[in-house]
């Protein structure tokens, strides 16, 4: 901080992928990017829907029907998973941005429970979904 | 905003951002906390809306609850992908042109894809789909 040379200061530089043991904490930190670029597709998707709906119903059927098709569920069962791990690990960032959890065991703890909620909510969405005939 | 988050040595250096930092940082975790609840409900909306048709949709889209919600799920949601696409695109590409080229296409593809869906929810919630 003190040194007179008015030069800036060397930054530390991210990990090198290839150098660095693999831990939980940085598989979640790209997950949270991954997933958010994933995001930026569905709000796309959604953003079709609005427009497919506002065009009247035979845009809007076949717009569905694309959706629902194999392809269409397999990428909302990616989006599903995709936003509750962006959302947890989300709440993750504000807790750490309030100062909170920052040592390595809280860290790695709230990484395992960010992943775990994102498969337990998508199992239990899907699951209504399937009871609700949304798969249909 | 930024004069609490910046030391006056950071200042007096004059690196990063002039003034608008810290509020681009404050401003992408409020929208963070509203897109909590906003996505939260858009899921169960999702559930119902793949189970019906046209006209459920359509009514679904009429309540003004719904629409209200849609209106500001979209807005939000676009302005945080924008934001969160912006600061990747900053990390990872350093080549002058290309860097500018992809900051605008992601700030012009969020502005046309949220404005396209926020009037066609106004359009079909003030009744103009049937």
């Amino acid at each position: 901080m003190t040194d007179a040379s008015g030069a800036p200061r060397q930054r530390p530089l991210s990990p090198h992928l290839q150098v660095w043991r693999w831990h939980i904490t940085m598989f979640t930190s790209i997950a949270h990017r991954a997933t958010g670029v994933a995001l930026y597709v569905g709000a796309l998707i959604l953003a079709g829907w609005c427009v497919a709906l506002a065009s009247g119903p035979d845009a809007y059927l076949a717009y569905m029907t694309i959706l629902g098709s194999p392809l269409g569920k397999l990428v909302f069962f990616g989006l599903t998973i995709s936003v509750f791990y962006h959302l947890a690990n989300g709440v993750r960032h504000l807790m750490w941005d309030a100062g909170a959890g920052l040592d390595i065991k809280s860290a790695n703890f709230t990484a395992v429970s960010a992943i775990a909620f994102a498969i337990a909510a998508t199992v239990a969405v899907w699951g209504i979904a399937a009871m609700t005939g949304a798969l249909s | 905003m930024s004069a609490e988050f910046r030391t006056p040595l950071s200042r007096a250096r004059g690196l990063g951002s002039a003034k608008h930092g810290a509020t681009h940082w404050v401003a992408e975790r409020v929208s963070a906390i509203a897109l909590v609840p906003l996505v939260l409900w858009a899921v169960f909306g999702v559930i119902r809306l793949a189970a019906g048709d046209y006209g459920v949709a359509v009514d679904w889209v009429g309540q003004p609850l719904n629409a209200v919600l849609l209106v500001l799920l979209v807005a939000v949601a676009f302005w945080h992908m924008a934001t969160g696409v912006r600061v990747i695109i900053e990390d990872y590409i350093h080549k002058m042109l290309t860097k500018t080229a992809l900051l605008l296409a992601n700030m012009f593809i969020a502005v046309l894809a949220g404005g396209l869906a926020i009037f066609s929810i106004l359009k079909v919630a003030l009744g103009g789909a049937l």
